[in-house]
């Protein structure tokens, strides 16, 4: 049986001050995630979940619902506001917020990798293609010139961005292809976990369905856990083993993928797989 | 020694529509075993829960009531109604296939790819399991012209053909079989026929459902008469 290799328990991330009645006037059964009595957000509470080596974990849920949040948290763009997460590496685990600053840059850098919706997030617009990808290379400790600009072709190569675009700046590139730099940045240290935030929404069909291909192939071949955040039940169908349903900052459910989608048990879910095309 | 792999004992299942407010029973009283290197058949009319009962086994449905215990090539008891999705995962990579109706996958992915893909999974190499998927096509005669082509344009009993490759390629010890030759003519039919002989021989365990009842009487083992659930209000007391 394989390994752990992230425990989350009880995540929770609230924006705004709080107040004592924040956890009980928000979620599914309250309809909203925003606190009636202070105003503060209830973007995620009590997520908890394993995700095992080589695993998709697809995460589900309207805007609002708190999936970004969840992986956000996990990459220390975000701190939590309660919670823990533990991330079990090859000889040491790390619990992930009790980690310093300079640690958990250096986890984001080397050990874990992140795709953006938007690629402004992900990529460096001031420089080259392989530009960003050196930048993480860099700053995961490789210096040598000649095996950074190796590296980055290799990796833009693998990600089917053209070779001889890899000194061009990735604003002229079209959005698939900024989605393929941004890969290719985030699998230059060759993380074991990698967390991908609705990457191919708002991309043609044809772009949408040639970097989920993508992403499976780089599955099979490096093994690379992942947690897949999205709100189109095919991308889960067609990545995820398992999955995880939110709305309102809460697990609504959470089951292998396909019974999620032929046996879904919570009246939310049932709605969002009956209005699926 | 039984040689028993799964015993399914008074397995149930029963959905809950929020939309409509009501419970709609798929399956009841279901009681069957497996045995190694022999087939059980599913038979009853449209609607008895033949589907239902092995999508519950593989866990595509969430089991209302029941114990599904299957004996895994460690000689460990598990019941597949209450086990860990990761431990199901695992099974179903190594252990438990699953022949569907239709064919689910990858669009775009060339026929033989689909055909390697739970090899790959397993860790052979993809030249190993692309020769492996080759021979099965060709002895199911898919014609070579197709292989390099994805599924989505074949004609159904193609694509059942490249289904039924999927599920024999990685000879689990288990087998879930629904109506794997529903559209196939009768020379492949007789091919699957071939071939689910020499399953048997190899000593895999399947449950099956066949469109013919001729079927039935070729390949049996044992026979599971199956019929349609009462309706009923009232819930079946939840094992989760």
């Amino acid at each position: 049986m394989s390994r752990k290799i992230l425990e989350v328990n009880n995540l929770t991330k609230i924006h705004g001050r709080g107040c004592p009645l924040c956890l009980e006037s928000t979620g599914p059964e309250a309809d909203t995630n925003i606190c009636p009595h202070c105003g503060s957000v209830v973007a995620a509470h009590g997520v908890s979940f394993d995700l095992y080596q080589g695993e998709i974990l697809g995460i589900i849920g309207e805007s609002g619902s708190g999936k970004s949040t969840v992986v956000k948290t996990l990459y220390f763009d975000d701190a939590p506001s309660a919670g823990e997460a533990v991330f079990f590496d090859e000889d040491a685990q790390y619990d992930l917020y009790s980690l310093n600053a300079a640690q958990q840059r250096s986890l984001r850098n080397k050990r874990f990798g992140m795709v953006y919706q938007n690629p402004h997030l992900g990529l460096n617009f001031n420089v080259s293609a392989g530009g960003n990808i050196a930048e993480r290379l860099l700053m995961s400790d490789v210096a040598h010139y000649g095996a950074i600009r190796e590296r980055a072709r290799s990796l833009l190569v693998r990600t089917e961005v053209l070779e001889n675009r890899m000194d061009e700046n990735p604003k002229k590139f079209s959005g698939g292809m900024q989605q393929r730099v941004q890969i290719a940045k985030a699998l230059a240290t060759r993380p074991p976990l990698l967390y991908l935030d609705e990457v191919t929404t708002g991309l043609d069909l044809s772009v949408q369905a040639a970097i989920l291909d993508l992403i499976l192939e780089i599955q099979h071949e490096l093994g690379t856990a992942m947690i897949v955040v999205t709100h189109d039940l095919g991308v889960v169908r067609l990545l995820a083993g398992r999955t995880l349903v939110m709305k309102y900052g809460r697990v609504i459910e959470t089951g292998l993928t396909d019974q999620i989608l032929e046996d879904p048990q919570h009246a939310y879910t049932q709605r969002l797989v009956a209005s699926a095309l | 020694m039984d040689n028993i792999i799964l015993s399914v004992e008074g397995y149930a299942k029963q959905f809950y529509l929020y939309s409509r407010q009501r419970l709609i029973p798929s399956a009841a009283q279901v009681n069957l075993t497996v045995r190694a290197g022999q087939l059980t058949a599913l038979i009853g009319p449209t609607g008895a829960g033949k589907s239902s009962v092995l999508k519950g086994i593989y866990r595509t449905y969430l089991p209302s009531a029941g114990r599904m215990i299957y004996s895994d090539a460690q000689g460990h008891n598990v019941d597949l109604a209450l086990a860990g999705e990761h431990r199901i995962l695992e099974l179903r990579q190594r252990e438990i296939g699953f022949v569907t109706q239709f064919l689910h996958c990858l669009p775009r992915q060339p026929a033989l790819d689909v055909v390697a893909e739970p090899l790959l999974a397993r860790g052979v190499t993809r030249e190993a399991a692309r020769k492996q998927a080759a021979e099965l096509l060709e002895c199911l005669a898919v014609p070579q012209r197709l292989w390099g082509v994805p599924p989505a344009t074949f004609s159904g009993g193609e694509k059942q053909r490249v289904n039924l490759a999927r599920g024999l390629i990685a000879r689990p010890r288990l087998l879930l079989l629904d109506e794997p030759t529903a559209s196939l003519d009768t020379a492949t039919t007789e091919h699957v026929i071939t071939l689910i002989q020499e399953m048997k021989q190899d000593g895999i365990g399947m449950l099956a459902i066949f469109h013919h009842p001729a079927l039935v009487d070729r390949l049996a083992d044992a026979v599971v008469e199956l019929s349609p659930p009462a309706m009923t209000d009232e819930p079946i007391e939840n094992i989760a």
